[in-house]
């Protein structure tokens, strides 16, 4: 017996041994890891790609911005409010059981059921199961961003999720602080499982055997990510050869891993507009149009672009990025300093006011130094600007209060769309409707807002895109906010890591199908 | 004996107390929370709700006696991003730092003591005068420095050692709890330049305060005695004079203990080590109330802990010192 034993034992280790020789692991190291394992707890850019690798939408953006299938195989339009899903077949959850059409009404269900996730699917009516592999998705008014909406129906496993826990709450509770099933425990279709995790230190995903995708290049049989927050010290990790694969990368270190032979780096237009917002009613200048032009012509966008962000972003001149239907190629980003003096001149301030801004300092890609930047390049044109700059915990307290004259807020838009900048950033605030809650600058115009709302509801592309467009021009002729730029989001990895083809605008990187040589 | 243990637990309960409190008026000005629990869509209102329903609207005091009710029924509240008891979360992370103030304190031990009184015995050899210069260097450089230039030399440059982290670890109760990396080589490895840092703020602090009290020492009258008497260098040296050299030293050191704790915070966080330093750190950051406070409270009571101890071995190395309370 105790021969078998051994024998038993030296067989599997030396299998186990040979295994381990194929298997390839990816270590990852981030700046933060997910907060949770329910993927509805939060909506934020960590949760999303947590749910990109353990789920799968029913379409997924490609670096061209276009959609993929992923649990949906195709889609058509039955009528102006309804959309009908053709859902993929013989597909499993991670615990084994099947996916249905069921799954993806009780996702979207929960989704109701959380903050964070219900005012996006606020325009929808709900989803009719037709049969166990086909869903209508219904909407309150014709929506153009249907499909966009689309990529955050993460289908999760509604028999795992049912029933209640040891502690007598139920399993699909969404639970922001305190204990929770699905805090824990997940169940999705994703090409990861994850098999462990401790919160802040650790998370081991493995390739999930039973993967539908089985078309998927990706041969990575084990991810290991490791949440490393500082900086120097991530950049250090990956030159040292503690981990392949590294995001963000801070700026300043772009030129030592494109100098080291062994790792390489990329990066992407994020999309994510850096801006300033100009309070006039706080500050009556900014109410007259060519203070605020002035303003724009006097801040050397372009500059801050090469000296700070080392090339790493694109020099804006409106809300949202080129690819975007609203993005009109003639809003040229406008430094000239000239010709914000001689505005400054006309408009009966050529001896200039002193304001006070705010921005943060541990938010966005060197905030505190572009706002440092900012302030003196306000001053060549008499602009005197006190600026307090506080960490985001704090800063965004101040930021709804509106405590300065200028701050500073960086927007990424949840649709991948032009509409939603205006709606968040650019429209009149209305604490009702909650439009314009990120405006705080108070900038209102109607045909703006007329513009955003009606664009919301038109499914023609074409005219879609001019009403955007016109948005974008109005905002420009009216400065109506200072452009900075679009951060760019960056990765590095050793040289045998496929970088690339995963990485997209959106900082989702498909980890399920990287390429490991 | 009795009497000053009692009297120092009364003062330990006092020192909580004014610590608690100076947590819960700085609690306000460090962030909101419910910031960090929710996407940017989620209107005021709603988070409003959720900061009533966190109790985190309601009067300075009530919000205090409650803490305070709480506290008394040993519940010191629940860590917003780890979702788990406060006090649960920190006791998880205490063994890394442990560990990592551990390895500290024995390389500044191994070489503090030779090096301070060879320092002091041969005070103008080239070592001695090399050692003073460097350790005035050391006492004047930051230790995020000190740990940065570490991995840029050994991890990123000659890649002998890892450079964040802990690496494997052994748990040695059998329970999960402490997750040691003393006892693997990849543990060992990860605990040096970490530890190194640690220890480089303090170890010339020590070395100096070594070779002046043994320079002192060695001026004393009994030594003169001693080596009128004939006695052997080495036993005038070692028992005479270095037993005596220690009484300061053990008391600098209990303090020192709790500085390195403080000092946690910057090598965690340079080196990510996980432990409670980096978690107070990140704490800060995402205004996690209740896991800052439960912090103040438990570093406070183990910088009282030490500070306990130390007093009562002071009595048991130099028995003419009589610690009060012990007739």
């Amino acid at each position: 017996m105790k021969k078998f034993v051994v024998v038993g034992l030296t067989l599997f280790m030396v299998l186990a041994v040979g295994f381990s020789a194929n298997a390839k692991t990816l270590k990852v190291g981030l700046d933060a890891d997910p907060v949770s394992l329910d993927i509805q707890v939060q909506l934020s850019g960590g949760m999303l790609q947590l749910s990109h690798w353990s789920f799968d939408p029913l379409v997924r953006w490609t670096q061209e911005m276009t959609f993929e299938p992923r649990l949906a195989t195709k889609w058509e339009r039955m009528d102006d409010l309804t959309m009908r899903f053709y859902l993929r077949k013989g597909v499993k959850f991670h615990s084994g059981n099947p996916f249905t059409a069921k799954d993806v009404k009780w996702t979207f269900d929960r989704m109701r059921k959380s903050i964070d996730y219900k005012g996006l699917i606020e325009p929808f009516v709900g989803i009719d199961v037709v049969d166990d592999h086909t869903i209508d998705i219904k909407t309150k008014k014709p929506y153009a961003l249907l499909l966009n909406m689309a990529t955050y129906f993460f289908p999760m496993d509604s028999v795992f999720y049912t029933g209640t826990d040891e502690t007598g709450q139920p399993k699909d509770a969404i639970v922001k602080i305190g204990p929770s099933f699905a805090l824990n425990n997940s169940s999705g279709t994703g090409p990861y499982v994850v098999t462990s995790r401790e919160q802040g230190v650790k998370m081991v995903f493995d390739r999930f055997k039973d993967y539908w995708d089985t078309k998927s290049p990706g041969n990575v049989d084990q991810i290991i990510l490791t949440p490393i927050k500082e900086d120097a010290t991530r950049v250090a990790a990956l030159l040292s050869g503690d981990v392949d694969f590294i995001s963000p990368v801070p700026p300043q270190d772009f030129k030592r891993i494109e100098k080291d032979a062994n790792v390489k780096l990329e990066t992407i237009n994020g999309g994510r507009i850096i801006t300033f917002q100009m309070n006039s009613e706080r500050r009556p200048e900014f109410k007259d149009l060519k203070v605020r032009q002035a303003m724009v012509y006097a801040v050397n966008n372009a500059g801050i672009v090469k000296k700070l962000m080392k090339g790493t972003a694109t020099v804006a001149g409106q809300q949202g990025p080129e690819g975007y239907a609203g993005y009109k190629a003639s809003l040229k980003p406008r430094y000239n300093l000239k010709k914000a003096k001689s505005l400054m001149k006309e408009a009966g301030y050529a001896n200039g006011f002193e304001c006070t801004m705010i921005a943060p300092n541990n938010r966005y890609v060197k905030d505190e130094k572009i706002a440092e930047a900012v302030v003196q390049m306000l001053a060549k044109i008499n602009i005197k600007v006190n600026l307090k700059t506080m960490p985001k915990a704090q800063y965004w307290d101040e930021f709804d209060a509106k405590v300065a004259d200028i701050q500073m807020i960086g927007w990424h838009s949840d649709t991948e769309d032009s509409g939603n900048f205006s709606e968040f950033l650019a429209m009149c605030p209305n604490k009702e409707t909650g439009h314009g809650q990120y405006n705080s600058g108070m900038y209102c115009n109607k045909t703006v807002d007329e513009l955003t709302m009606a664009a919301q509801s038109e499914t023609d592309l074409a005219k879609r895109a001019a009403m955007l467009q016109k948005i974008e021009q109005i905002l420009y002729d009216d400065a109506a906010f200072i452009p900075l730029h679009w951060q760019n989001i960056s990765y590095a990895g050793k040289n045998n890591v496929g970088i690339a083809p995963v990485i997209n605008a959106m900082n989702f990187p498909y980890l399920g199908d990287i390429v490991v040589k | 004996m009795f009497a000053f243990i009692v009297r120092r637990i009364t003062q330990a309960i006092f020192v909580m107390l004014i610590i608690s409190l100076i947590g819960f008026a700085i609690k306000n000005k460090i962030g909101d929370p419910v910031r960090d629990l929710v996407g940017e869509r989620v209107t005021p209102a709603e988070r409003a709700e959720i900061r009533d329903r966190l109790g985190l609207n309601d009067p300075f005091a009530k919000q205090y006696v409650r803490f305070l009710k709480n506290a008394a029924h040993g519940d010191l509240g629940l860590s917003f991003f780890y979702k788990k008891p406060a006090l649960e979360v920190i006791l998880s992370k205490a063994p890394a730092t442990m560990e990592l103030v551990l390895g500290a304190g024995l390389i500044i031990m191994l070489v503090s003591l030779p090096l301070g009184v060879y320092t002091a015995l041969r005070p103008r050899s080239f070592l001695s005068r090399f050692t003073m210069g460097f350790s005035t260097l050391g006492v004047s450089m930051p230790v995020f420095l000190t740990a940065i230039m570490l991995i840029y030399i050994f991890g990123v440059q000659l890649h002998w050692l890892p450079s964040y982290g802990r690496g494997e670890t052994v748990d040695l109760f059998g329970n999960g709890w402490w997750q040691s990396g003393f006892f693997t080589l990849d543990g060992l490895k990860h605990l040096i330049l970490p530890c190194v840092s640690l220890a480089s703020i303090t170890l010339p602090l020590f070395i100096r305060l070594i070779r002046s009290e043994m320079m002192e020492v060695l001026e004393s009258e009994y030594i003169k005695f001693a080596w009128a008497k004939g006695l052997p260098p080495m036993r005038i040296w070692m028992v005479h004079a270095f037993k005596n050299t220690l009484l300061p030293v053990v008391t600098v050191f209990g303090v020192q203990i709790g500085i390195m704790f403080a000092f946690t915070i910057l090598t965690e966080t340079v080196f990510q080590w996980q432990g409670m330093g980096y978690m107070f750190l990140e704490a800060v950051e995402r205004s996690d109330i209740s896991l800052l406070i439960t912090y103040l409270i438990v570093v406070g009571s183990l910088f009282v802990i030490v500070n306990t101890v130390v007093d009562i071995l002071y009595g048991l190395i130099n028995p003419t010192v009589r610690i009060a309370g012990r007739k």
